[in-house]
């Protein structure tokens, strides 16, 4: 579904990301995680093609990002944002209706499909309530949901989230993750999210993606890698996984800084001057 | 990916209301198609009433059937002088007028739109300046005269839009290709008080185009005819279409650069797209009349507060609303002073515009239009 051939990532004269190598089959369900800065991000960018390659490819259904339009791309893969802010008063519902977009015909009107299409999305994220409301009027969390329902709207087949259910509480993240399964699971849809909070992606992501120093550090289902030791390694802060007693999916809890986290005495001396 | 087998058996009850959400889309649309008739209407009513005022005293009724009589549908009855001043010099200029004002009004939706910025019009981001300035050049090296009915001066004013434009849009972007929008507006302000510079010299230097150059500044309609129509209209008609064309794209936009691009859009064609129509738009409009404020500042705010957002609608209720109120700013202009000189249409409209703009700014509801 999606492959990646020694991709080397980076901006104007920094380089961010370099020799990333994977595939993600259709189906998966992987997160991304890693400390700030570390380019998850930027490798979000990448595989949505907003961000061309410095050197290597990106592969999308066998076929080179680059050469596949832009409404074919939107088809096929949906990108929910960080954070998004709308500057003029569309209601919700036209909103949603924008992920129809590379579904409809130059100037072809709207269908029933169209609408309908939009409706379910909204039904799925709870924001149908929300149709008439103006963008620049609903909480922060409401319109993350309105487009999280949009992407839904524009059918992908891969999913890819940046950090997309942050601003939201436990109960909205919880209920995001769980449509999110719901469609991987029955619908076959390939989800791909970059995210913060560990104890959610080892409970919804079968495959974890380690990021640091500029590469991936580890790669594997959440069972294998969700470990003290990588989780210490990539976050440089001592970590303990306990395995919950109810659901058997691990969690990781943070210890307090020890000196050894410290690089060396020097920052310890610092800290005490 | 099917969305319609319900995760939740128990949410899934209350089946969708398809129906209703179709009623209220329905509902703005009709809306929208009064507005659009009534506009209609009140512009032809707006052509035969304006080019009844002047101070030569015409009656309606000659007014239609000079019109109708040069149209081909009746026998014309009126004398060669009336015809003339009806037909050649007033109607003409009502015409002109209207296309002009309906041509900065969707410049300025397509401006607003595309840079995310409530300020941006041709006139504050230095295109209209610059198209000035164009047209001011070709003027000096006494560049004029028509080639196949099309003057060399909308492509100098063309020329000098997409240059400015050019260097708004270079100095207000930052290292990482994006555009700040607060350096926007300063930049052509910047641009535009540079570029006024240029013309005021270029005036200096020769005296002879000094009252043909000075009709760009000012901006005005005065001794414009038919031929000028004919100048206008290729690029009115253009960019109107080009703008109209990716109205949906506009819509998106609002959204911001990244997630139209996740959306499906081909951001960076249809961003050039959308400012060659602007420009053509501007280009053409300041080619004719010279720059005229705030038309395409205020009507594109004034109609987002009657009509909503969506910019297919705006971009048509704009240019109707633009072109009825710059053909009653220059009635006003012909006829203010009793001395019966003229003022520049442009004094009219930023005396109407400022005042009304100042109080869209402080209004509520046209502020949550931002």
């Amino acid at each position: 579904m999606i492959r990646a051939e020694n991709l080397e990532l980076g901006y104007e004269g920094r380089l961010v990301l370099k020799g990333l190598n994977f595939r993600v089959a259709p189906g998966e369900f992987a997160g991304i995680l890693g400390p700030n800065g570390s380019g998850k991000s930027t490798l979000i960018h990448a595989l949505s093609g907003l961000l061309p390659p410095k050197r290597g490819r990106v592969i999308i259904r066998d076929e080179h990002l680059g050469n596949i339009s832009s409404r074919l791309r939107a088809r096929i893969m949906a990108v929910v944002p960080q954070a998004s802010e709308v500057r003029f008063p569309f209601p919700c519902l036209e909103i949603v209706l924008m992920g129809r977009y590379p579904h409809r015909k130059r100037l072809g009107s709207l269908t029933d499909e169209d609408l309908l299409w939009a409706l379910r999305s909204m039904r799925r994220t709870t924001t149908e309530h929300l149709q008439q409301r103006p963008v620049t009027e609903v909480s922060g969390g409401e319109r993350q949901r309105v487009v999280i329902a949009r992407a839904l709207a524009q059918d992908p087949k891969i999913l890819l989230l940046d950090e997309a259910t942050s601003s939201l509480d436990v109960r909205k993240k919880l209920e995001i993750f769980e449509i999110l399964k719901f469609l991987n699971e029955t619908q076959n849809l390939t989800v791909l999210c970059a995210m913060h909070d560990l104890n959610l992606a080892a409970l919804y992501c079968r495959r974890l993606m380690f990021i640091k120093d500029g590469g991936i550090l580890e790669d594997g289902p959440t069972a294998e890698v969700f470990t003290p030791d990588i989780l210490g390694q990539v976050y440089e802060t001592p970590m303990e996984v306990i395995r919950h007693p109810g659901h058997q999916r691990p969690y990781a809890v943070m210890l307090p800084l020890t000196p050894e986290f410290y690089e060396g005495e020097e920052l310890l001396e610092a800290a005490r001057r | 990916m099917d969305l319609f087998t319900p995760s939740n058996p128990a949410k899934a009850a209350t089946p969708l209301d398809l129906a209703a959400a179709r009623e209220r889309r329905q509902t703005g649309a009709r809306r929208f198609a009064a507005a659009l008739l009534v506009l209609c209407l009140g512009l032809l009513a707006s052509l035969i009433l304006a080019t009844g005022i002047g101070r030569m005293e015409v009656g309606w009724p000659t007014v239609f059937s000079v019109i109708l009589g040069k149209l081909g549908w009746s026998a014309a009855p009126a004398d060669r002088t009336t015809e003339v001043v009806i037909w050649g010099i007033r109607l003409s200029r009502v015409v002109l007028s209207a296309l002009v004002g309906a041509s900065l009004a969707a410049a300025g939706v397509v401006f607003q739109g595309l840079l995310l910025n409530p300020l941006a019009d041709p006139f504050t981001l230095g295109v209209s300046t610059g198209a000035a300035l164009g047209v001011a050049l070709l003027v000096m090296l006494g560049v004029g005269g028509s080639f196949l009915g099309l003057s060399p001066l909308p492509l100098g004013a063309l020329a000098g839009a997409l240059g400015a434009m050019l260097v708004v849009l270079a100095l207000s972007r930052e290292s990482g290709g994006r555009i700040r929008k607060e350096s926007l507006i300063l930049a052509g302000i910047v641009v535009s008080t540079f570029l006024s510079a240029l013309i005021s010299l270029i005036k200096s230097l020769d005296e002879e185009s000094l009252s043909a150059i000075v009709f760009w500044i000012m901006g005005s309609f005065s001794g414009r005819g038919w031929i000028h129509v004919g100048f206008l209209l290729p690029y009115a008609v253009l960019g109107l279409i080009l703008a109209f064309a990716y109205h949906r794209e506009l819509d998106i936009l609002a959204l911001g650069e990244e997630q139209s691009h996740h959306l499906g859009v081909a951001v960076s064609k249809v961003r050039l797209n959308l400012l060659l129509g602007a420009s053509l738009l501007t280009a053409g409009a300041v080619s004719v009349s010279g720059v005229i404020g705030f038309v395409g500042l205020v009507v594109p705010h004034l109609v987002r507060v009657l009509a909503g957002p969506s910019h297919g609608r705006l971009l048509v209720l704009s240019a109707f609303t633009g072109a009825l109120i710059l053909i009653w700013a220059d009635v006003t202009a012909r006829v203010l002073l009793a001395s019966g000189q003229e003022l520049p249409v442009g004094v009219v409209t930023a005396l109407l515009g400022g005042p009304f703009f100042f109080y869209l700014l402080k209004s509520r509801r046209a502020r949550g239009m931002w």
